[in-house]
């Protein structure tokens, strides 16, 4: 490791950096400056300084607090769910059999496939009149009538979450199973000539040995999740009647009708939960390396 | 007991592994089925295969108003430039966090994951205003300038995580045979990261390939990119699903298609990159 003072390292990261700070940090500066302001488009004559009103407003706002509590399970189940398949799969796809090499391409095809197009499909596939998701639910006897999924307030929820699982499993697939290919064989011959059961294999030495992995891809994920609009917004935009709004969505809906102070106030305090996720995260993190 | 033994593996092989594919294919399937049906049999009994199978639909996405072909040009152009302009960025950053232990590195990583956490439509207005300023709006590196920003953080801690895993011995060897470090990553690390660069260039072009938000945005009639295109295939007076699955099958091929040859490696690369857990 390179200890000795020098100019090198500065100037390898300075192009990122120089990106990052004109592309984010002035865009963020300037919203933060927004959210104290009363800024909004549709009446420019009465932009001004208004220190905390926003915030004040968004504690206030039963929308608000409704959103928090979507986005929390939004991220919980989204990403829960995505781990739990995408391990499955990993683990199923680390396993030898024929065709195994066509099997992992083409499972990993919604990863490359557009957060737009992705709504829409669904959409289609949830359809009250014609989708298919109903008629296949009909000839499993496990629902009788049809339902419009994305237009009642209970199945709405369900339904965008089941989308972003559907999303999510492959890069969570993708992530452990090249982390599962780095655990050392030995290790699992040892456990056997231990007699150790497979489920005891998972997690004493499978589980272990890819911790790292398992954290970075998690705190990615819950990361883009908690700000995805694209999949919800062309599903159902929010609704009906809010069930499906996310902060990230009710975000755009009110930049969409040009409240920026408010919806500027509301994303960062989106930002400011993110934050106390990654933080813990990244104090662990650092805390393992040497220097 | 060879019998037991095969019933063990479909229950615990088979078995899940058609489930989740199933799940996972189905949806692809039900769009270019839905592509394929004449609009007759879309608004009816609902039908597995096709009864008469038409191609109007392709037809139709490239003669309508909606210019597919410019749009898929466009996305080209956008998804190679933020790949190359991303790609070299964050290998050098990586490199840097890497290799040197330097003051800032830990909040310069930090502020990299953190770019991340500022939902999009934050960045939107304000971005809107500079890149009219820079006089680069509805040009491609618009699109450039703001995908990279979130290809970045990613591309960075990836390829970190796989510089980490090539030994420092490496290079040490290197510096002592009269390289120096420019040398010595040129000829020394950059071979090696070989797969990880092409497994992290992949998963740039496809992000900046598939990217909505900003794209809707910062772009015009003459550059937007497809995903914008495919939205506006839905019409005042609803969807035309034949038309916008049609659509959707020809966004996907060219992806897919570099995906499949990518994906080895890719996988390889990420296996690099988690060898230290």
């Amino acid at each position: 490791m390179v200890k000795k003072k020098s100019i090198y390292p500065y100037l390898l990261v300075a192009p990122a950096v120089l990106i990052i700070l004109c592309v984010v940090f002035i865009p963020v500066v300037n919203a933060i400056r927004m959210s104290f302001q009363n800024y909004d488009l549709r009446k420019p004559k009465d932009i001004a300084f208004i220190g905390l009103a926003n915030y004040a407003a968004l504690f206030k706002d039963p929308l608000f607090w409704k959103s928090l509590i979507k986005t929390i399970q939004w991220v919980v189940f989204g990403v829960g769910f995505q781990f739990l398949f995408g391990f499955i799969l990993a683990l199923l796809l680390n396993r030898s059999f024929r065709g195994r090499g066509v099997v992992r391409a083409v499972s990993l095809i919604p990863w490359v496939t557009p957060g737009v197009l992705i709504g829409l499909m669904w959409r289609w596939m949830y359809d009250g009149n014609y989708g298919v998701v109903n008629d296949i639910l009909q000839k499993l006897h496990i629902t009788g009538d049809n339902i419009a999924f994305l237009a009642n307030p209970r199945t709405a929820f369900p339904a965008v979450i089941v989308t972003i699982v559907w999303q999510g499993i492959p890069f969570f697939a993708l992530m452990i199973l090249a982390a599962l290919q780095g655990i050392p064989y030995e290790l699992y011959e040892a456990a056997d000539i231990d007699g150790a059961s497979p489920v005891q294999k998972l997690f004493r030495i499978t589980i272990p040995s890819i911790r790292n992995t398992i954290m970075i891809t998690l705190l990615l994920r819950i990361i883009w999740v908690a700000n995805s609009v694209d999949v919800i917004f062309n599903m159902t935009e929010g609704g009906p009647a809010y069930a499906t709004q996310t902060l990230s969505v009710y975000v755009f809906n009110k930049a969409n009708i040009l409240n920026l102070g408010y919806s500027s106030a509301m994303a960062i305090m989106l930002a400011i939960l993110l934050c106390s996720v990654a933080v813990p995260y990244l104090i662990f993190t650092f805390r393992g390396e040497d220097d | 007991m060879k019998r037991e033994s095969f019933l063990k593996q479909f229950v615990t092989l088979y078995l899940p592994l058609v489930l989740l594919l199933v799940f996972i294919l189905f949806p692809f399937y039900w769009i270019f089925i839905t592509s394929i049906k004449p609009e007759t049999e879309l608004y009816g009994a609902i039908t597995y295969w096709p009864r008469a199978i038409t191609w109007e639909s392709y037809k139709n996405l490239f003669t309508t108003t909606v210019n597919f072909i410019s749009a898929m040009k466009n996305s080209l152009i956008a998804a190679s430039l933020t790949t190359v302009v991303s790609l070299t960025a964050s290998t050098l950053a990586a490199y840097a966090f890497s290799r040197y232990r330097f003051k800032g590195r830990r909040i310069l990583m930090a502020m990299f994951l953190s770019n991340n956490m500022f939902p999009t439509v934050l960045l939107l207005i304000p971005l809107y205003s500079i890149m009219r300023n820079l006089k680069i709006l509805y040009t491609p590196w618009a699109l450039v300038l703001a995908y990279t920003t979130f290809t970045l953080p990613f591309s960075v801690w990836l390829l970190n995580g796989f510089m980490n895993d090539l030994p420092m011995t490496l290079e040490e060897a290197a510096l002592v045979d009269g390289c120096n470090r420019r040398t010595a990553f040129l000829k020394i690390i950059m071979p090696l990261l070989g797969p990880s660069l092409v497994a992290t260039g992949v998963y740039i072009f496809m992000t900046s390939w598939n990217e909505y938000t900003f794209a809707v945005m910062f772009t015009n009639n003459a550059s937007r990119t497809i995903p914008v295109a495919l939205k506006s295939l839905i019409g005042q007076l609803g969807v035309d699903w034949g038309l916008l699955t049609a659509g959707g099958i020809i966004t996907i091929i060219p992806v897919c298609i570099m995906f499949f040859f990518a994906q080895k490696r890719l996988v390889e690369g990420l296996t690099a990159g988690a060898v230290k857990g």
